[in-house]
C-alpha cells in the first residue's frame, strides 16, 4: 500500500520536500548537539529537563487520544467514526515516533541507548515507559495496517486483530499513566507530586489529541475528496469538550489544594507559572496566554451554536490546542525545577538550535503522518469515497 | 586514566564478573544492592555497614577552609572547574543556611544564621531516589551505603537529577577535560553527556585512607559507620543535636550537621 505515498500532485511533493528541508536542518543542529553535548541547549544543571522531555510528554498525550475514537467505534458499534478511527490510529503512530526521537534528542549519551534493555530496571519508570511506548507502536501498526488493507480489499478486518484493538484501549491509557508516573513519583517536586498527575495527563491528552484529529481531518477534506463525515467531527467536538472541561477543572483542584493549604513550597510552582515568583516571570506571558486561549476555546465549544458552526469551530480548536500544548509543552516540565532544590530560582528558555532539533522532530512527525494519510486517503478513494465497508460490522451507509 | 569496561571487569575479578552477570539478569527483581568496585580491594580497605558523615559547621570559620575541602576534592577527582552556574560541575560546595534547609528559616532568624555558610554534598541517602529511578543501574547503591556511579553505562537521562531533591547531582553539559586545571592521572576523566557526584571517595576507602574532605577539613568533617554504635559518628551523633536534610522526604541522608558547640572529636 506504501506505494500511494508515491503519487501525488504539486502541492503534496512541495509539502514533502518542506517537511524535508525542516527535517535536515534540524538534523544539521542534532549533529551539532552529538559533538557539542547538550550544552548547545538553555538547560542547566537547575532545569535539567527542557522542550525535548516536555515535547515527549505532550505528544504521548497525542498517541493516547486514539483511544477516544477505538472506544466508541469497536466497544460500542458507533459506526460513525468508521472513516476517523484510521486517522486517529495513525496519529497515534506518528505522535509515538516523535515521542521516542524526542526521548533519543534528549540524551547525553545516545550511543548507550541499548542499556537500557541491557540492564533492564524495573523499579525504573523509565524502563516501563520504553515498554509500553513501543508496545503502542507496535498495536497501532499491527492494528491501523490490517484494518486498511482490509478496507482496500472491501472486506471486513480479520478477527485475529480484534483481541489486539481490545489491548490497544487499556495500553493507550496505561502510556499516559506511565508518563505521568515520570514526575508523579518523585519527592521533593511539587509541582509534579500529585496523585492527580496522571488524570490530569489524559484529560489534557484528550481534549488536545482530537482537537488536533479534527483540524487534520478537516485538512483532509479539503485536499481529498475523502470526508470524514459531518457528524464524526461533531461527535469528536464534544469529546474535546469536555475533556477540556475537565483538565480546567483539574488544574483548579490543584490551585484549590496548594492555596488553602498555603504550603509554600505546594504553592511557589504556580506561582512561577501564573504570576512570577522573586521576580522571575519568563513563563508568565506564555501561561496567561493558555488561560484565555482555554477559556475562550471552552465557550466557544460549549456553546452549541458555535460549536456546530464549521467555520468557528476550526478556531476553538486551535485555541484549545494552544493552550494544552503551552501547559504541557512549556510549563508542566520546566515548573517542576522551579524553585530547583535550594528554593532558587533558575529559569530557562530554549535556544535556537534546540528549537530548530525540536521542530525537525515535529517533521519527521509530520512526513510519517503525511505519508500514512496519504495511503490511507488513497485506499479509501479507490473503494469510492462514501462507500467503504464498515469494519466487521459489516454495513455499508 | 579513563578504565574500559574490559579493564574495569578485569581488575575487579571473576567473583565480581559473575556478579555482575547475575546482575543484569536478575537484579531488577531481587532488592539487593548491586556490588561493584573499579578498584582492587586491598586488605587495609576500610570497611562499613553504611558510611556517613558528620560535618561541624563550627569549625568551618573562614572562606579557606570552605575552599580547602572543595579543592582536596575535585582536584583529586578531576572535577572541571566550569566558570558558569547553570552548567558548572561539583562534588562539594557551600550554600547558605537558609538554602540548604529551606523551609526551617525563620523571618525573626539572625541574618547571620540565614547566611551561614553549610558544606553541602550528595547524602548518599538510605533510601535514594536517585537509585530507584535510573533506568540502566548506572546509579546504584553499595552494600557499605555508598550511592555510587558507573559513569560508563550512564545513558544521560537525567532522570536521577530530576529525582535528588537536594541537588547533589552535576550533568557534563559538555566536554569535560578542558576545564580540568591539572588532571590527576590516578581518578578517571568524565565524558560529554553523564552525571555525575561525591562517591564518597569509595576509591580511597578501598586503600585504606580516609575521604579527601575528611582529610582536608581539619576535624570539621568526620566520617564513619552509621551502623557502629561505638563509631565516631555515633558518638558525635549521640552527643550533639544534629540536622539533616529534607527528612520530610524520607530519603535518610547519611550526612549530618552540628550547627553550634565548639567542642568535637
Ligand atoms: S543526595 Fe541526591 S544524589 Fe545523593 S543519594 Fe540522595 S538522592 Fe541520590
Ligand atoms: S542520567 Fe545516568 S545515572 Fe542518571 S538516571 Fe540516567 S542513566 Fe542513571
Amino acid at each position: 500500500m506504501l506505494e500511494k505515498a508515491l503519487s501525488g500532485g504539486k502541492g503534496y511533493w512541495a509539502w514533502i520536500f518542506l517537511l524535508l528541508a525542516i527535517i535536515g536542518t534540524g538534523f544539521a543542529c542534532y549533529l551539532m548537539q552529538f559533538n557539542y553535548g547538550l550544552g548547545i541547549t538553555g538547560m542547566s544543571r537547575d532545569v535539567s529537563w527542557g522542550f525535548y522531555i516536555a515535547q515527549f510528554t505532550f505528544l504521548v498525550g497525542v498517541a493516547a487520544s486514539a483511544v477516544m475514537m477505538v472506544i466508541p467505534y469497536y466497544l460500542h458499534d458507533y459506526k460513525t467514526f468508521g472513516r476517523v478511527v484510521i486517522l486517529g490510529e495513525f496519529l497515534a503512530i506518528a505522535s509515538v515516533i516523535m515521542c521516542m526521537l524526542f526521548i533519543f534528542c534528549d540524551m547525553g549519551q545516545p550511543t548507550r541507548v541499548m542499556n537500557v534493555i541491557l540492564h533492564p530496571t524495573p523499579n525504573s519508570v523509565m524502563f516501563w515507559d520504553m515498554l509500553v511506548l513501543s508496545g503502542y507502536l507496535a498495536l497501532n501498526l499491527v492494528i491501523g495496517w490490517t484494518t486498511l488493507g482490509a478496507d482496500r480489499k472491501e472486506l471486513p478486518p480479520p478477527s485475529w486483530v480484534k483481541p489486539f484493538i481490545y489491548l490497544s484501549v487499556p495500553w493507550a491509557v496505561s502510556i499516559h499513566t506511565v508518563t505521568a508516573f515520570l514526575y508523579a513519583g518523585l519527592p521533593g517536586r511539587h509541582l509534579w507530586l500529585t496523585a492527580i498527575m496522571a488524570a490530569r495527563f489524559l484529560s489534557s491528552a484528550f481534549a488536545a489529541g482530537p482537537a488536533l484529529l479534527i483540524l487534520l481531518a478537516m485538512i483532509v477534506r479539503k485536499v481529498s475528496k475523502f470526508d470524514p463525515g459531518k457528524e464524526a467531527i461533531q461527535s469528536l467536538a464534544k469529546i474535546v469538550t469536555y475533556a477540556m472541561c475537565v483538565n480546567v477543572f483539574f488544574l483548579l483542584l490543584e490551585v484549590f489544594t496548594a492555596f488553602y493549604s498555603k504550603i509554600p513550597g505546594e504553592m511557589a510552582p504556580i506561582k512561577y507559572l501564573f504570576v512570577g515568583l522573586e521576580g522571575h516571570t519568563r513563563l508568565v506571558p506564555f501561561m496567561r496566554t493558555a488561560s484565555v486561549l482555554a477559556i475562550g476555546g471552552i465557550a466557544l465549544l460549549v456553546y452549541p451554536n458555535t460549536r456546530k458552526n464549521e467555520s468557528i469551530l476550526p478556531f476553538s480548536l486551535i485555541a484549545v490546542f494552544i493552550a494544552c500544548w503551552i501547559d504541557k509543552g512549556m510549563g508542566l516540565v520546566v515548573g517542576g525545577f522551579v524553585p530547583n532544590p535550594f528554593e532558587r530560582v533558575v529559569e530557562y528558555s530554549p535556544t535556537v538550535p534546540e528549537l530548530l532539533i525540536t521542530l525537525g522532530v515535529y517533521g519527521i512527525g509530520a512526513l510519517a503522518l503525511t505519508i500514512l494519510y496519504k495511503v490511507a486517503v488513497s485506499v479509501r478513494e479507490e473503494t469510492e469515497a462514501g462507500d467503504i465497508q464498515e469494519g466487521w460490522h459489516g454495513s455499508g451507509h | 586514566m579513563s578504565m574500559d569496561r574490559r579493564q574495569f571487569l578485569k581488575i575487579t575479578g571473576v567473583s565480581t564478573i559473575l556478579g555482575i552477570g547475575a546482575v543484569a539478569g536478575v537484579n531488577g527483581l531481587s532488592r539487593s544492592p548491586v556490588e561493584a568496585s573499579q578498584v582492587e580491594p586491598s586488605p587495609d580497605a576500610l570497611k562499613a555497614k553504611r558510611w556517613g558523615f558528620v560535618i561541624d559547621m563550627s569549625k568551618f570559620r573562614t572562606d579557606d577552609d570552605f575552599t580547602r575541602v572543595r579543592h582536596a576534592c575535585h582536584s583529586i577527582h578531576n572535577v572541571p572547574d566550569i566558570d558558569n552556574p547553570k552548567v558548572e560541575i561539583k562534588w562539594i560546595w557551600k550554600d547558605t543556611y537558609e538554602h540548604t534547609f529551606p523551609g526551617q528559616e525563620s523571618k525573626y532568624m539572625a541574618e547571620e544564621m540565614k547566611d551561614k555558610p553549610f558544606m553541602v554534598l550528595c547524602n548518599h541517602c538510605d533510601n535514594p531516589p536517585c537509585v530507584r529511578v535510573c533506568p540502566t543501574k548506572a546509579t546504584f547503591k553499595r552494600s557499605d551505603g555508598i550511592v555510587m556511579m558507573d559513569m560508563h553505562r550512564c545513558i544521560g537521562c537525567r532522570f536521577c537529577m530530576a529525582a535528588c531533591p537536594f541537588g547533589a547531582r552535576s550533568f557534563n553539559f559538555g566536554d569535560p577535560r578542558p576545564f580540568i586545571k591539572e588532571p590527576n592521572p590516578e581518578f578517571p576523566t568524565r565524558t560529554k553527556g553523564v552525571v555525575e557526584k561525591c562517591t564518597f571517595c569509595y576509591e580511597r576507602l578501598a586503600k585504606g585512607l580516609n575521604p579527601a574532605c575528611v582529610d582536608a577539613s581539619q576535624g570539621g568533617i568526620v566520617f564513619g559507620d552509621l551502623e557502629d554504635p561505638k563509631s565516631e559518628v555515633r558518638r558525635l551523633i549521640s552527643k550533639h543535636y544534629t540536622i539533616r536534610r529534607k527528612l520530610e522526604l524520607g530519603t535518610e541522608p547519611s550526612v549530618y550537621y552540628i550547627i553550634g558547640g565548639n567542642e568535637n572529636a
